[in-house]
């Protein structure tokens, strides 16, 4: 079974979401990059870019497949993980820490409470992650 | 409406050593057992076994056999020695491909032919109803009963040998030989589609098993790892061998696939030659290249190449080269703009991304040549 971190929420397309303070950290899942196989192309936002809940923000390519990255919660793009541009297979290596893709300032409060508990999660890919 | 995937004799096998099996060609094949790119490099370092027991193979025997291999193929069947293989095509009588295959000359008036496992329904009705016309020629499909087992990379010929029960240094490539490998009755076939030197085992499909844990358990030392179809197409992409269903189809000839080499005209008549004659003649519109990307991006099949701006072309296979560490691809190109060096642009999710025309193989290819 793939590591779900209990102080993380989720989203239905395998992002996670990160509350550090004023601000949300975003990546994907170990089952995200479990399901990609090695990943070799990260396309993410500049800094200041708006992204928006539910919304294609950026994409992950493995070897075999092109998949959109979705945005867990509205606002504005803080920081971007440039990292990921030389060395993509961090998000395989690391998931939930060095393979971090966005910093987020959210513009909506509301949204953070949308998102899936890591128990719900859980239950979402013990079903086969659809 | 679903089909119900075939399984390979090594089935089992993949499951229990933890394989991602995914459905390819109506089969449920491994993509993948650790990883992709450590399969890749596990092959080019040292040795990686694939499980090809989806392919099929067709025999053909009698007085006739010849004649209908010479009706249905591009290259040129008398030119074969028994215990020779000779890669070639078949085609439609308008020039394009109905699969790329290899055929095996087993003896005076006996021929094998391996061909793509998603072709095998559609190839079988082609060949026996092509050459109903011809006298002499027995029909026979051995895919079911058959195993095929790539072992392939540096260490593949040491592998080998130390299971087989003859000398395989001696079997040069697109060489055969009989012998038993694991003390498994097997064809020892010195091909395969990775650009490395080894081998490809054909065996009986209630032999296959045990073949596989031989190599598996003489190879541990060396390295061998088994390889899923993941790494076996950026292997393949490496080397610029084209894909049935990707690079070539029943939409592309022979001749802008870059597979002229082995269309020989001069044999005789054969299915397809008057139409790759008048393309010859009248020049090709497009050719088969590979792509590097200037710009950092992956193509894909079916994205469209440009020339500052204006359609030109279609990328049919891209990926990331684990071996060559870039962006890579496939793609047909206006003959005009097919040049290497040439600067293009592949058109990914809406925008233009930089790309230029190589050399290809994009990896230097290791297989033994006959010396």
């Amino acid at each position: 079974m793939a590591n779900v971190p209990k102080d993380l929420k989720y989203t239905r397309e395998h992002e996670w979401a990160k509350q550090e303070g004023d601000r949300v950290r975003v990546g994907i899942t170990a089952y995200a990059q479990e399901q990609l196989g090695d990943v070799v192309f990260v396309e993410l936002p500049k800094v200041g870019a708006k992204v928006t809940a539910t919304k294609n923000f950026g994409v992950v390519e493995s070897v075999k497949a092109v998949s959109d990255l979705f945005a867990p919660i509205s606002g504005e793009v803080a920081e971007v993980n440039g990292e990921l541009g030389q060395k993509p297979e961090i998000v395989n290596q690391d998931p939930y820490g060095k393979g971090w893709m966005l910093v987020v300032k959210p513009s909506s409060k509301g949204e953070w409470d949308q998102l899936l508990t890591a128990q719900q999660y859980e239950e979402l890919i013990a079903q086969g992650g659809h | 409406m679903t089909t119900a995937l075939k399984r390979t004799p090594l089935y089992h096998e993949h499951v229990a050593a933890g394989a991602r099996m995914v459905p390819f060609g109506g089969w449920e094949m491994p993509v993948q057992y650790t990883g992709i790119i450590e399969e890749h490099r596990a092959t080019r370092g040292a040795v990686g076994l694939f499980d090809v027991s989806h392919m099929g193979e067709f025999e053909v025997e009698g007085p006739g056999a010849l004649a209908a291999l010479q009706h249905l193929t591009t290259n040129d069947v008398a030119a074969l020695e028994v215990g020779q293989i000779q890669y070639s095509v078949l085609c439609y009588p308008n020039g394009t491909i109905v699969d790329d295959l290899t055929v095996y000359r087993m003896g005076a008036e006996r021929y094998m032919l391996t061909v793509n496992a998603g072709n095998i329904d559609k190839d079988w009705a082609h060949v026996t109803k092509s050459t109903e016309h011809v006298k002499d020629a027995q029909w026979r499909n051995s895919s079911e009963g058959t195993g095929l087992i790539a072992v392939q990379g540096p260490k593949a010929e040491a592998l080998v040998g130390r299971l087989a029960d003859h000398d395989v240094t001696t079997i040069d490539y697109y060489r055969f030989a009989r012998g038993t490998v694991g003390e498994v009755p097997t064809l020892i076939s010195r091909t395969g589609y990775t650009g490395e030197d080894g081998f490809e085992l054909y065996a009986p499909a209630d032999g296959t098993a045990q073949l596989w844990k031989a190599l598996l358990g003489a190879g541990r030392a060396d390295g061998a790892t088994p390889v899923g179809l993941g790494a076996r197409d950026t292997l393949r992409l490496e080397m610029k061998y084209a894909l049935y269903g990707n690079d070539i189809d029943d939409t592309t000839n022979a001749l802008e696939a870059g597979l002229g080499w082995v269309v020989k005209p001069a044999k005789g008549e054969f299915i397809g030659r008057e139409a790759l004659e008048k393309v010859r003649a009248e020049g090709l519109r497009r050719r088969l290249v590979g792509i590097e990307m200037v710009d950092k991006a992956v193509a894909r099949h079916g994205y469209p190449v440009k020339k500052d701006g204006r359609a030109v072309g279609v990328v049919t296979s891209g990926s990331y080269g684990p071996s060559v560490d870039k962006y890579i691809g496939i793609a047909y190109v206006e003959t005009a703009l097919a040049a290497v060096g040439t600067a293009l642009e592949v058109e990914i999710r809406g925008q233009d991304k930089a790309a230029q025309i190589v050399r290809t193989p994009f990896y230097a290819s290791k297989v033994k040549k006959a010396g």
